[in-house]
């Protein structure tokens, strides 16, 4: 189902934070809408802009191409994206090879804009073209007894040469939890300014989790598989001091390297300023029941 | 071919070096506010500057063995170098401290706090001195002492390659390049002289 969340990151968007806030409780869903229409103006969440599509795709965290920013720019042409499928297996009813194509024929694509935290403490604004997560795990149909949902990015040195070198454990894998997968907020993304997604953006499929660091959302998806236990993530695998299962975007835990209390926008020159960082990267009403009771210190 | 090398090493007037030397960051500067590093020219700005201190930081350890292998001589070049490296590895600091992390009390948190800021720190601390006694006056006043002092050179070089090294996020080649590189140039002091020079005898004999 499309269209549960809407963007709250544009100068045009006006509906107050509380209308789809509220809009997602079904009970009080109509109310809701109705109360928000007589909201203030000034609630209307942020001022924030996209980042600029060339800062968008010339710097980029792609290993897979290589380690500097640079570097996916430069060497992701290589990549052929078609054909495409995604492989779904594990828990459950449908399992197979998902061609591209007929994934998208099913879907409707919505713009999301979204703010990108990378656990570097750098960040953009990002309006993603893509579709829900969860309609992509209904139509595999979930198991009850799945609990978590594993990705998987393709591997091809030949095409993607930064894995002929040992910077990760290739392929680079990532997870959720079912509930995180779930949620509205969580994306599919095919587009980046309602063109394709860039070759070293992650084209031509990848996740976008919005409030988790952005290696959370893997790029170049061909695999997704439903399972019971909580599954590997490569760079808990390569640094697990440094990088946990959730890696959330949080403020109050500080990276064993740097801060995580502030954040430099890309894109704005020798003198842009540093803006604080938000709890859950600005999305904690939407998100932050997903971990109540959850320490998040030790949960990093 | 070599002598004509020492003699045009030996003729360059140091203000040039330190003109060249100066250019760097300012050519650095010009390319970041007209797009040539990229979208994110602070962190190209700082990486560089660290980067190249570095280096020269290197070459100025390279004197000695080039000269001893080689019969290359720059030791007239290498008083500049090493101010010059000495004046990178500032700015690498400055531009982390004044465009990058910005915010005052976080500088000073990351200085206490986070290990490879401090190795950071303390070898720009080390490079102090040795950079204010790269004079002629001070060779004369600490004498035999200014050479002792400026030995500490291996350990800020050392501890740089070791500040690259933890900055990185996963494995990378290049910093352990670099370290490899250092360790080698320290090993190479360590290495008595007459067992270097050994194989010149045998080949004598």
């Amino acid at each position: 189902m499309a269209h549960r969340w809407t963007n709250d990151l544009t100068n045009d968007d006006v509906t107050p934070k509380s209308a789809y806030l509220n809009r997602r409780q079904v009970m009080a869903g109509m109310a809701g809408l109705g109360l928000a229409a007589l909201a203030p103006k000034a609630q209307a969440a942020t001022d924030l802009t996209p980042t600029d599509f060339d800062v968008i795709t010339q710097y980029n965290n792609f290993y897979e191409f290589g380690t500097g920013k640079e570097d996916p720019a430069k060497h992701a042409h290589r990549l052929t994206t078609k054909p495409w499928s995604i492989k779904i297996d594990g828990l459950v009813d449908r399992p197979g090879d998902y061609a591209l194509g007929d994934i998208l024929s099913k879907m409707t694509i919505e713009e999301r804009i979204y703010r990108f935290r990378c656990v570097e403490a750098w960040s953009m604004v990002v309006p993603w073209n893509g579709f829900e997560l969860k309609d992509l795990l209904d139509l595999a149909g979930v198991q009850s007894s799945a609990k978590y949902v594993a990705f998987e990015t393709l591997y091809r040195p030949k095409e993607m040469i930064g894995q002929n070198s040992p910077f990760l454990d290739w392929p680079y894998v990532e997870g959720l939890r079912l509930d995180e997968a779930n949620h509205p907020l969580t994306l599919m993304a095919t587009g980046i300014y309602g063109k394709d997604v860039p070759k070293q953006n992650g084209a031509p499929i990848r996740l976008v989790v919005p409030w988790k660091y952005g290696f959370k959302s893997i790029k170049s998806i061909v695999r997704i598989t439903l399972t019971d236990k909580e599954p590997p993530t490569s760079w808990n695998k390569s640094i697990p001091g440094e990088y946990g299962f959730y890696s959330n975007v949080n403020p109050e835990v500080d990276h064993p390297r740097w801060s995580q209390a502030s954040e430099r926008p890309i894109g704005g020159g020798f003198f842009a300023k540093r803006i604080p960082t938000l709890k859950f990267n600005g999305y904690e009403k939407e998100v932050a029941g997903l971990y109540d009771g959850m320490d998040l210190r030790k949960n990093y | 071919m070599i002598d004509t090398v020492n003699t045009l090493v030996r003729k360059t007037p140091n203000w040039l070096l330190y003109l060249i030397g100066a250019a760097y960051p300012v050519w650095l500067l010009y390319a970041g506010f007209t797009g040539g590093l990229g979208v994110d020219p602070v962190k190209a700005m700082e990486h560089a500057l660290g980067k190249v201190g570095l280096q020269v930081l290197i070459a100025v350890l390279l004197v000695t063995p080039l000269r001893r292998f080689t019969k290359l001589n720059f030791l007239s070049w290498r008083r500049a170098l090493g101010v010059i490296s000495f004046f990178y590895i500032l700015l690498h600091f400055l531009v982390w401290m004044v465009l990058d992390v910005q915010i005052l009390s976080q500088v000073w948190a990351d200085i206490v706090k986070r290990p490879y800021i401090i190795v950071g720190m303390i070898s720009l601390v080390i490079l102090l001195p040795l950079a204010i006694t790269s004079n002629n006056l001070s060779i004369r006043k600490l004498g035999p002492r200014w050479r002792k002092l400026h030995k500490l050179t291996y350990l800020a070089v050392a501890l740089g390659g070791v500040h690259y090294i933890m900055q990185t996020k996963g494995f990378e080649y290049e910093p352990y390049i670099y370290l490899g590189v250092v360790i080698g140039l320290i090993a190479f002091r360590k290495l008595p002289k007459k067992r270097a020079a050994q194989p010149a005898k045998r080949q004598v004999a």
